[in-house]
C-alpha cells in the first residue's frame, strides 16, 4: 500500500514524515527532475510505504515541484493521500486540500500543530470541519508525536475501504455551472486518462494547458470549452484563474466561520512579530545576519569542525599507518601496497576528513532553516541577488561556498525552484573556498610579500565579480526560463525539533560517506594510477616520469598563453582536482629540492595562475555533489563553463598585465 | 491605488490582481484574492521586498509585483 504525503511548505511535513517512518527512509529524485523524492516504510507496517511529496501551495502547473506532485498523484495512483494542514494557518493550507479532494483519491487530513492552536486559546471543531470538507480529519502534533497512531489507523481505514471524499462541489453560481458543463463534456477523456472527472473539469475551466493537452480534446470540444469559459468570465466579470481561486477561498472562509474559532493573532504569531522587530529591523537586520554567519563559520571552520576534522585525520592516519605496517609485514606486492595506501587510503581519507565540517555546518543550517530564520535571510537579502536573476534564498548557499563548496552545493537543496537551484550550484564554486587559502598563502608569500592582504582580498573579490557577471550572462542564456516568482511565506518562528535536525544532518552525512566510497574512491584510483606508472605501465619512483607528468606536459601548451606553460603547473592543477590543497603538495614534489616557485613563475604569471586556480572546476568531492544535485548533464556544463571562464580570466589578467607593465 | 503604495501598518482590501502567468497565479494561490484584507507589516532593510499579513499569516512579495495588485484603503470600506 502506498500513501502520498502532501502539504504546504512549513506545515511540518518533514517532521511528520520522520514520525511516520522512523529511520526507514530512502532518498532519491523524481524521474527527470532534480526534485527530491523521499520514500519510507510506515512504522510497524512493513507492507505500507509513504512518499513525501514536495512542499507546495497549489496543484497549478508552474513549478517543477507542483508538476511532480501532480504527476505522482495522477500517474502513480497512491492508495491514499495524507494531507498535512497547519492548523495555525488553516485558511491558506486548506486551499491545497480542496484541490487534492478533487482528485477523488481516498484522503485524510492531518491537522498539525493542534497544540499551538489550543495553547493560544483558539479552538477547532474537528467533527464540524470533517463534515464540511467531507473527508476524515485527524488532529495531530507532529513535533510532539501526538495523534500519529490515530492518523496511521485512519489512513489505513480509508485506503483499505477506498473511502472517497464525500463532496467535491465547492462552488456556486456561474463557476459551478461551468465546471458541471465541462465535466460532462470531458467525462470519457478523463476516464481514458484515469483521472477524476471533477479534477479534469476544474483544471480545464482554470486554463491548465498541460491537462488540456493530455486529455486529447477534439477541436470541437475545445471550442465548446472555450465558449463555456468565456460565458463564465463574462457573467462574473473576472477571468478564469481569479474566479477559481476566489471560489476556493470563499468556500474555505465559510468552512472556517463554522468550524474554527480563532483569536486574532496567535501566541506564536505575536512572538514572531516581536522577534522580527529585531531580526528584520531596518538597521540591525544585516549586521545581525552577518554576525550569525560569522559565528557559524567560526564554529564550523575554526573551532568545533576543524578540531573534529583534525581528530578524524589523526584517526585515519593512524589507521593508515597500522594497515601500512600490517601490509609490509605480510609482504604484499609493493604495487598493491601502494595502491591501497597511496591510492585508496590517501584519496578517500582526505575527502572523508571533510565529514566533520559538513556535519557541524549542516547542524547549524538546519537550525536556521527549521526555526524559520532562513526565510528572513531571503527577505532581507533579496534585493542584492535579484539583479543577477536569483532570489534572496540563494544567499546562504553562496556564503557557505567561502567555507567549502560541498556543503554549499548540498545547501542549495532548500531553494524552492529547480532553476534557481541549478544556477546557484553553477555560481557557488566561484566563491573562493577555504581549501584554496594555502595555495594563495604560499604564492603570495613567494611573490607579494609586501601586499599579502591586498592580493588575497583581490582574489576573493575577483571570484565574486565573476559570479555576478556569470549570473547576468546565464540568466539570459542557459537559465533563461521564467524565474519562479518571489512570493514567499515568512513562517512563524518555531523551536526546531532536535530529532528532525539530527535526521537532516544524518542524511547529508550518509550521502557524503556514500560518495566518498564510490565516486571519490574511483577518482582516487585513477589519480593513483596516473601518478604511479609511466606510459608503459612501469611503476615509477620519480613522479616527473609518471603518466600524470606526461599528461601535464601534454596539456601544458594550453596554459602557455596564460603565462604558466610549465608542466609542473598543469600537473598540479590536475592533482588539485582531488582536493585543492593538493596543488601545493604537488608543486613541492615536482620541483624537487633546489627549485622554487620563483623559477617557474613571474609575479604576473603567478597572479594569472592564482586567478585560474580560483575559478577552474572544483574538486572531485564538489563535482560529485554537483552531479548528485543537478544531474550529469548540468554538472558537465558547470565544470566546462567554470574552466572556460578560468582560462579566459587568467588570459586577460596575464596579457593585460603584460601590456600595462610592458613585459 | 496599488499595494506597493500602502504605508507600513496600514490595511487595505484587494480589488484586482493584475499581471499574468506563474506570478499572478502564485499570488492568487497564496490567498491574494479580491476582497481579501491585507496589512503591510514592514519593508525589508534595503527597501524591497515588503512583508504582508493576510489570512492570518505573513507573506513577502516584491514591490514590482505589488504594483500589479489594485487595492483600496480598508477604512474607506468599513465605514
Amino acid at each position: 500500500m502506498i500513501f502520498a504525503l502532501a502539504g504546504n511548505q512549513n506545515s511540518g511535513k518533514t517532521t511528520l514524515f520522520n514520525q511516520l517512518t522512523g529511520s526507514n527512509q530512502h532518498v532519491g529524485n523524481f524521474p527527470g527532475v532534480t526534485v527530491e523524492k523521499k520514500e519510507g516504510i510506515i512504522r510497524k507496517n512493513k507492507d505500507a510505504s509513504v512518499v513525501d511529496l514536495p512542499g507546495i501551495y497549489s496543484l497549478s502547473p508552474y513549478t517543477a515541484e507542483e508538476i511532480v506532485t501532480r504527476d505522482f498523484l495522477i500517474k502513480d495512483k497512491p492508495d491514499g493521500i495524507i494531507n498535512i494542514v497547519d492548523a495555525t494557518n488553516i485558511e491558506r493550507n486548506l486551499y491545497l486540500t480542496l484541490q487534492l479532494i478533487e482528485l477523488n483519491i481516498p484522503i485524510v487530513v492531518a491537522l498539525n500543530m493542534m497544540d499551538a492552536v489550543t495553547s493560544s486559546g483558539s479552538y477547532i471543531d474537528i467533527e464540524k470541519l470533517s463534515h464540511e470538507l467531507g473527508v476524515a480529519v485527524v488532529p495531530i502534533s507532529a513535533s510532539k508525536n501526538q495523534g500519529i497512531d490515530n492518523l496511521i489507523k485512519k489512513a489505513f481505514e480509508i485506503a483499505k475501504e477506498k473511502v472517497r471524499p464525500k463532496k467535491m462541489d465547492f462552488c456556486e453560481g456561474h463557476v459551478h455551472r461551468a465546471i458541471h458543463a465541462v465535466a460532462h463534456l470531458v467525462e470519457d477523456h478523463a476516464q481514458n486518462m484515469g483521472i477524476s472527472m471533477r479534477f479534469a473539469a476544474t483544471r480545464l475551466v482554470e486554463g491548465d494547458e498541460q491537462i488540456e493537452k493530455s486529455l486529447k480534446l477534439s477541436a470541437n470540444e475545445k471550442d465548446i470549452l472555450n465558449h463555456i469559459v468565456n460565458e463564465m468570465e463574462e457573467e462574473l466579470g473576472t477571468d478564469r484563474e481569479a474566479a477559481l481561486a476566489d471560489m476556493r477561498y470563499a468556500f474555505i472562509e465559510n468552512v472556517c466561520k463554522k468550524a474554527v474559532f480563532k483569536n486574532k493573532e496567535s501566541k506564536e504569531q505575536q512572538r514572531s512579530i516581536k522577534i522580527d522587530n529585531i531580526l528584520t529591523h531596518k538597521h540591525f537586520a544585516i549586521p545581525i545576519f552577518l554576525l550569525i554567519m560569522c559565528v557559524i563559520f567560526y564554529l564550523t571552520f575554526g573551532l568545533i569542525g576543524s578540531y573534529l576534522s583534525e581528530l578524524l585525520e589523526l584517526a585515519i592516519s593512524s589507521f593508515t599507518n597500522f594497515t601500512d605496517a600490517a601490509l609490509a609485514h605480510f609482504g604484499l606486492s609493493p604495487t598493491i601496497h601502494s595502491l591501497i595506501i597511496d591510492g585508496i587510503y590517501a584519496g578517500v581519507g582526505s575527502v572523508l576528513s571533510f565529514l566533520p565540517l559538513i556535519v557541524v555546518l549542516f547542524f547549524f543550517l538546519s537550525l536556521l532553516e527549521d526555526s524559520g530564520y532562513m526565510a528572513r535571510v531571503a527577505f532581507v537579502m533579496d534585493k542584492l541577488l535579484r539583479k543577477i536573476g536569483l532570489s534572496g534564498r540563494s544567499f546562504v548557499p553562496m556564503l557557505i561556498g567561502f567555507g567549502c563548496s560541498v556543503p554549499a552545493i548540498l545547501a542549495s537543496r532548500t531553494l524552492p525552484s529547480e532553476r534557481d537551484r541549478k544556477m546557484t550550484i553553477v555560481l557557488t564554486p566561484f566563491m573562493s573556498c577555504s581549501a584554496k587559502v594555502p595555495i594563495y598563502a604560499i604564492f603570495v608569500a613567494a611573490f607579494f610579500a609586501q601586499n599579502k592582504a591586498l592580493v588575497m582580498i583581490s582574489l576573493y573579490v575577483l571570484g565574486m565579480i565573476v559570479a555576478i557577471l556569470s549570473g547576468l550572462l546565464l540568466k539570459n542564456t542557459v537559465f533563461k526560463g521564467d524565474p519562479v516568482p518571489f512570493v514567499m511565506e515568512l513562517p512563524a518562528y518555531r523551536l526546531p525539533s532536535f530529532k528532525t535536525i539530527m535526521m537532516h544532518v544524518w542524511e547529508k552525512a550518509k550521502d557524503f560517506i556514500t560518495r566518498a566510497f564510490t565516486v571519490i574512491f574511483i577518482a582516487s584510483l585513477i589519480i593513483w594510477l596516473l601518478q604511479s606508472f609511466d606510459l608503459r605501465f612501469n611503476m615509477v619512483s620519480d613522479s616527473s616520469e609518471s603518466m600524470l607528468a606526461s599528461i601535464g606536459t601534454f596539456i601544458a601548451p594550453i596554459f602557455k598563453p596564460l603565462g604558466f606553460g610549465n608542466w609542473q603547473s598543469s600537473t598540479a592543477l590536475i592533482t588539485g582536482l582531488t582536493a585543492k590543497e593538493a596543488v601545493i603538495s604537488t608543486f613541492q614534489v615536482l620541483m624537487g629540492g633546489d627549485m622554487s616557485l620563483t623559477d617557474l613563475f613571474t609575479p604576473l604569471s603567478a597572479v594569472a595562475f592564482l586567478s585560474f586556480t580560483l575559478l577552474y572546476m572544483p574538486c572531485v568531492a564538489a563535482l560529485a555533489a554537483m552531479k548528485r544535485e543537478m544531474g550529469a548533464k548540468y554538472a558537465f556544463f558547470a565544470i566546462t563553463y567554470q574552466t572556460g571562464i578560468a582560462w579566459i580570466v587568467a588570459f586577460l589578467v596575464y596579457n593585460i598585465g603584460r601590456l600595462l607593465i610592458g613585459g | 491605488m496599488t499595494l506597493d503604495r500602502i504605508d507600513i501598518g496600514q490595511s487595505c482590501k484587494i480589488v484586482k490582481v493584475g499581471g499574468f502567468g506563474a506570478l499572478r497565479r502564485r499570488l492568487l494561490d497564496m490567498g491574494l484574492t479580491p476582497k481579501t484584507q491585507v496589512m503591510v507589516r514592514k519593508v525589508a532593510p534595503m527597501g524591497d521586498p515588503i512583508e504582508l499579513c493576510l489570512r492570518g499569516y505573513e507573506l513577502t512579495i516584491r514591490k514590482d509585483d505589488a504594483k500589479n495588485i489594485e487595492v483600496v484603503k480598508w477604512e474607506e470600506e468599513s465605514i
